[in-house]
């Protein structure tokens, strides 16, 4: 898995409380049997218009969007089906991180899996990052960007905003050693098969 | 003498394997669902890095979202919806896992199938790649819904990495009104507790009114507990499970040993949970949704709420979209929404007693004409026992279309779909934009209000409803 150390980024401000995995990556783009190339299928319903060209009212299609790898949103991002379609097309898209008050609990776990870091800040702060995201949008540059520091769990504007946030030790440990949690788990297969054993269960043949 | 135990505590500590120091603990998975959308990357997975399944005869699976729901004999159209389907046949085929494939009679939707061939069981831990999972904790099982990677998971460990989620305790006292359903009553609770009030927890529904709902019922509450943002809802064990269980056939073979061992399930008297809300279910009038997400929803007999006067600017603003998405204006009496579609199905609303429930008000009258309407049962046992009961042919006599068994216009993977601007009555569980098809406008209910909806053109208050 990818690891996840440092990041800086362009934000983009999407102010959607909320937004489910069918809006993600909508069901039409789910019968593909690999697990790489949903990015330019992200968020297509909204995306696109109906002759399939760019809408350029749609958050990600908007100038200072260009690049983006921090998406902000509102609370309950990610709710709906555990399509983990959804962070593959996220993540496939170009997206490191998502900031939103709170996370629908499948998606949030399905992004640990993926090297997304979710970032859970108050409603405050998120109101704060949008007001200063819509800021930038006015000023010269046009952009707005963030950097994530996930050891000392900091993010941070570099003008002022400085936010901690925090992350389950194991889960932190993952992403910041790019950990594969199959891997991991086997290394307890006597447990495994202990468990198994005291419940009845008949040894696995091969072990 | 140990400290009384939820139920949720009682599988919880006879599932944990172990709790390493700095990581989270890996919990042991009894049973594994899988379908044809969330494992193609997993067995893919698997084959990388040359891992085998660690327990095949744990892991049962179906394909149900993406199949078609009229003739099984014809070949799949569409080539990537069969290549999908075929890739999991070849991965059960490889990797020795019991399929219930497309011409299998008990084919059906994963979470109709489970409890009805007793793959179910109290007190299991139970996994699928899908988020609807939740269903199978109306026989007291922990179940929940997992992404492709820990499908991959569990298929190599048999285990899951999980924290020890909350408990809340969804109480609802007295029993429930006349015409108003179990469909009726769980998404009053969302309507009440929100789509992500529930995160963060494992519900447990207890109260009388839950006690005296039937286990296809209980299966209609747990299955929307994800819609409230939980992960999986549960209902403690009773005699209406194990007579529930009772006779199938993938039940422990000492049967009676098994429920003595269930019966130890239910939460102790004084436990603790982390939250407890409380319904009176007295309160409660059959539902309607209005808006894109299962919290919008207000009873049939009210109008479209004034999204406008909605203090929280981000509820303001969501129910506003979802107006304009809706083609709704605030003040429109919910009985006078004309319809265009009726879909009667889906792992909330397809077993047979929804059937039973849809075709007692169809009797006697015909669909309207402005109206398309579709009952797809949710497995081939369903559909068989709806058929040995005549409920096709009156069904059908009623203008409705009787198909296989499937997901279907659920979640419209297959050609079921709705067009841009139709508006459907549906039983299922999710009325997100473009769910049943781009454009396409849901309102959820159960499946006797979807019926009458049908016969009539515009919702109607089934408690008004004359039974012929
Ligand atoms: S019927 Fe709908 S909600 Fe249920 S498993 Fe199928 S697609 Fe998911």
């Amino acid at each position: 898995m990818q690891s996840f150390t440092l990041h800086s980024g362009v934000v983009v401000a999407m102010d959607r409380a909320n937004v489910d995995t069918d809006q993600i990556i909508p069901k039409q783009f789910l019968k593909r049997i690999e697990r790489t190339g949903f990015g330019q299928f992200l968020f297509n319903d909204w995306r696109f218009q109906e002759d399939g060209t760019p809408d350029p009212q749609f958050e990600l299609n908007q100038p200072e969007s260009k690049g983006a790898t921090i998406l902000l949103a509102r609370r309950n991002f990610g709710c709906g089906s555990s399509r983990e379609h959804a962070p593959w097309s996220l993540a496939d898209y170009g997206f490191r991180c998502v900031i939103a008050p709170t996370f629908a609990d499948i998606f949030y776990s399905n992004c640990f899996s993926n090297g997304i870091l979710p970032v859970r800040l108050s409603e405050e702060d998120v109101d704060q990052l949008f007001e200063l995201a819509k800021a930038a949008k006015s000023s010269n540059s046009g952009k707005y960007e963030l950097s994530i520091d996930l050891n000392e769990c900091t993010l941070s504007d570099g003008h002022g905003f400085q936010r901690t946030f925090e992350v389950e030790p194991f889960r932190k440990r993952c992403l910041l050693e790019g950990l594969d949690n199959i891997s991991l788990s086997l290394q307890h297969t006597d447990e495994i098969s202990a468990w198994e054993n005291s419940h009845g269960l008949s040894p696995i043949v091969s072990e | 003498m140990s400290s009384p135990r939820t139920l949720l505590d009682k599988i919880w500590d006879n599932h944990l394997i172990c709790s390493p120091a700095g990581e989270n603990p890996l919990i042991y998975i009894d049973r594994h669902l899988v379908h044809e959308v969330t494992s193609a990357q997993a067995f893919e997975g698997l084959r990388l890095a040359g891992r085998r399944v660690r327990r095949p005869e744990a892991t049962f699976a179906t394909p149900d979202h993406n199949v078609p729901t009229t003739d099984r004999r014809l070949p799949i159209a569409d080539p990537i919806s069969k290549q999908q389907i075929d890739t999991l046949r070849n991965n059960c085929k490889e990797f020795d896992i019991r399929l219930f494939d497309l011409d299998d009679a008990d084919q059906g939707i994963v979470h109709v199938i489970g409890p009805e061939l007793g793959i179910t069981q109290p007190g299991m831990t139970i996994v699928c790649g899908d988020s609807h999972t939740a269903t199978h904790g109306a026989l007291g099982a922990l179940a929940f819904g997992i992404g492709t990677s820990e499908v991959e998971h569990v298929l190599a460990t048999q285990a899951l990495r999980q924290s020890k989620p909350k408990a809340l305790e969804v109480r609802v006292q007295g029993s429930l009104p006349n015409g108003v359903t179990a469909k009726d009553l769980v998404l009053y609770i969302i309507g009440q507790l929100t789509t992500e009030g529930g995160s963060g927890y494992v519900i447990e529904y207890t109260g009388e009114c839950i006690r005296s709902l039937g286990m296809e019922q209980r299966m209609t509450v747990c299955n929307m507990s994800i819609e409230a943002g939980a992960r999986a809802g549960m209902i403690a064990p009773d005699a209406v499970t194990f007579d529930y269980l009772r006779g199938r056939d993938f039940v422990p073979c000492d049967f009676e040993k098994a429920v003595q061992e269930w019966q130890k399930l239910p939460s102790d008297e004084g436990a603790s949970y982390d939250r407890v809300e409380v319904f009176e279910s007295a309160d409660i009038v059959p539902q309607v949704t209005w808006g894109t997400n299962p919290a919008q929803v207000v009873g049939v007999d009210a109008a479209v709420p004034n999204v406008g006067a909605l203090s929280d600017p981000s509820e303001r603003s969501s129910g506003e979209k979802a107006l304009e998405y809706m083609g709704l204006s605030s003040g429109t009496q919910i009985t006078d929404i004309p319809l265009e579609r009726v879909f009667i199905g889906s792992c909330t609303n397809s077993r047979i007693e929804d059937l039973r429930a849809a075709a007692a008000v169809v009797r006697g009258y015909h669909v309207s004409r402005d109206v398309h309407a579709m009952v797809v049962p949710g497995s081939g046992r369903v559909k068989r026992q709806a058929e040995h009961e005549g409920l096709d042919k009156l069904f059908v006599a009623a203008g409705f279309e009787w198909r296989e068994a499937g997901c279907s216009m659920c979640l419209a993977m297959n050609p079921d779909t709705l067009s841009a601007g139709q508006r459907c009555a549906s039983t299922s569980n999710r009325n997100f934009e473009g769910r049943q098809g781009k454009g396409g406008r849901t309102h959820l209910v159960s499946p006797a209000m979807a019926a009458a909806a049908a016969v009539e053109g515009h919702f109607v208050d089934i408690r008004k409803w004359q039974y012929q």
